[in-house]
């Protein structure tokens, strides 16, 4: 009995540990960006907001942020309407091939950020497409739209796939019923994909980088600061985009648990 | 209301398997517009955007570079000259080494750690801790990795706390050290997600049973736990063995670039002069290894038990 208590002490003492480990760089971007010092040590020096006075005056980090956001915006509308029209292909079709189709769908993300750079540089620039935002925009979307799927699909495994029958046989067309049955179903998953594709796009560093050119978004405009001389500006950057991100799959995660509840209530009544 | 109507009537149930057969067109020779409306786009984007790009970086590996332009030609050069080369073969193998450490030692560490969370820990305590593991995903990698420079340098914060203790500056930044911390920073969170989420799918009346049966803890953990959660574990040492083989940020900012990864020689190629087709060979030679292992990791995962 006593001997179980060590080990379990033991176990949860590591599991302490290694998420300090994990948290420690995050909590630490965050207090050293409010930290006056440029290369802060102990002991640490007063508080400060001058590296959020710097970005606040530098043109390059207003740029980037527009552009990510415009990025953003876009790779999070397109992925979305892909990532819809791929889940309900699988929810509702079986044909020849199906695997392939879903590991084209799907496979994206698991390929290396510099492989899928170089492809992205080199075939873009032979197009004439590279060195633009649209460069980052299209290669995102090839990034985000399984992203998009994964979420949307998840939803439609709640629903019951006779519902869509249901309608037809009440009359409705094709149309008509993904109009009145599937979309209002999965409204809240798309909402939900449109927000995770978003802060994904918003983080993505590497591809972006090979494409974008001059074109910096955010995460490029960090990469190239860390190349430069080092500024504690990344860090106050690195809390406000955490903060975006975070608020975006906040809003998405309360998009998804919210409607979870309503559709049982529905079937029911 | 609408729903009452919908659910009752019984012929509604026989309907869609007989719609579904008939739909592809077949009886009526019209095309499913309304099917290919939704499966066609992202088959056409995924085509042209992802499949296609690769297949080209491929191609372009035979290509030439004449005047500081790619030809298109179908010459091994690119490939011998490569090959030929001792920094590839020692960036390679360094790659090689850097990536199956990681791969082993984040497992290791990972391991007791999930299997703490899933057994260890109330329910409600489970879900916080897992919350806690997705935030490092909301948190920029280069953030994270520039935050590490500030603790490891040799002014950094952990070496002037070692200071007060009276121990020397400990080199950590530029240092394979570093490198790992960096490959940990990026692959903890998930590899401990993947086995957490496998672990806590166990059947628990095996374990019960092993119990019954005499097994210590440790022989449940290595014969039935382990094995249980094999498929789990493995797929996650391969995600953590495919990011840290492609990863350049850590290698280059906390592990001091030297020797340099494969990863560190593209972006190297690739950015300085227009030496694409060698940083497509080095791609290549990278997407066949990774394609080989994680053939054998998932064969492996999913291999009968003997």
């Amino acid at each position: 009995m006593n001997e179980h208590r060590v080990i379990n002490f033991m176990l949860r003492s590591f599991v302490a540990l290694v998420f300090l480990f994990i948290l420690t760089p995050i909590i630490g971007s965050f207090v050293f960006s409010f930290n006056v010092d440029r290369f802060p040590s102990l002991p640490l020096g007063g508080f400060s907001l001058r590296w959020y006075e710097a970005i606040a005056t530098d043109p390059q980090v207003w740029q980037a942020f527009k552009n990510s956001l415009l990025v953003g915006v876009v790779v999070s509308l397109v992925s979305t309407l892909l990532g819809f029209t791929a889940a309900y292909t699988d929810f509702r079709y079986h044909f020849f091939g199906k695997s392939v189709y879903m590991a084209l769908a799907l496979l994206p993300p698991t390929i290396p950020v510099v492989i899928l750079g170089l492809a992205m540089l080199a075939f873009l620039s032979r197009v004439g497409l590279s060195g633009e935002l649209h460069a980052v925009m299209i290669s995102h979307i090839v990034m985000c739209s399984p992203f998009a799927m994964a979420v949307i699909r998840m939803r439609l495994a709640q629903m019951d796939p006779q519902l869509e029958a249901a309608a037809w046989n009440l009359g409705a067309s094709q149309w008509h019923a993904m109009r009145f049955v599937i979309l209002p179903f999965t409204v809240p998953s798309i909402f939900a994909a449109l927000f995770v594709t978003m802060a994904v796009s918003f983080d993505e560093f590497a591809v972006a980088w090979f494409v974008s050119g001059l074109n910096e978004t955010v995460p490029v405009r960090i990469l190239n600061t860390l190349q430069g001389q080092v500024s504690p500006t990344i860090n106050a950057i690195g809390t406000i985009v955490f903060i975006t991100t975070i608020t975006l799959t906040t809003i998405a995660q309360i998009l998804l648990m919210s409607r979870q509840q309503k559709p049982a209530d529905g079937k029911r009544s | 209301m609408i729903t009452n109507k919908v659910s009752p009537p019984l012929p509604a149930r026989e309907e869609p398997s007989d719609t579904r057969a008939s739909r592809p067109g077949r009886r009526n020779f019209r095309l499913p517009w309304y099917g290919l409306s939704f499966s066609l786009p992202i088959l056409i984007w995924q085509s042209v955007f992802f499949v296609f790009p690769l297949v080209f970086l491929v191609t372009i590996s035979f290509w030439l570079v004449r005047n500081f332009r790619m030809q298109p030609a179908f010459e091994s050069q690119n490939w011998s000259y490569m090959f030929s080369r001792g920094f590839f073969w020692d960036a390679y193998f360094h790659t090689w080494a850097m990536a199956a450490g990681a791969c082993v030692l984040i497992s290791v560490v990972a391991f007791p750690c999930a299997y703490a969370i899933a057994f260890k820990f109330r329910a409600a305590t489970r879900q916080w801790l897992i919350l806690l593991l997705i935030t490092p995903f909301f948190t920029s990698y280069l953030v994270r990795t520039y935050s590490w420079q500030v603790f490891l340098s040799d002014q950094g914060l952990l070496n002037s706390a070692l200071a007060l203790l009276g121990i020397g500056p400990l080199p950590m930044l530029n240092t394979a050290f570093g490198s790992y911390v960096g490959y940990f920073t990026l692959c903890l969170p998930l590899v401990v997600l993947l086995q957490l989420f496998s672990l806590m799918y166990i059947d628990r009346t095996l374990i019960e049973a092993a119990h019954n049966l005499r097994a210590g803890r440790v022989r449940t953990v290595f014969l039935v736990i382990i094995p249980s959660a094999r498929v789990g574990i493995v797929v996650a040492a391969l995600f953590c063995f495919i990011m840290t083989f492609g990863d350049f940020v850590s290698p280059l900012y906390l592990g001091g670039g030297q020797p340099p990864t494969l990863s560190t020689l593209i972006t190297d190629t690739t950015k300085s002069g227009q030496q694409w087709p060698r940083a497509a060979v080095i791609a290549t030679a990278m997407i066949v290894t990774l394609l080989m292992v994680a053939f054998l990791m998932v064969r492996y995962a999913y291999r009968r038990r003997a």
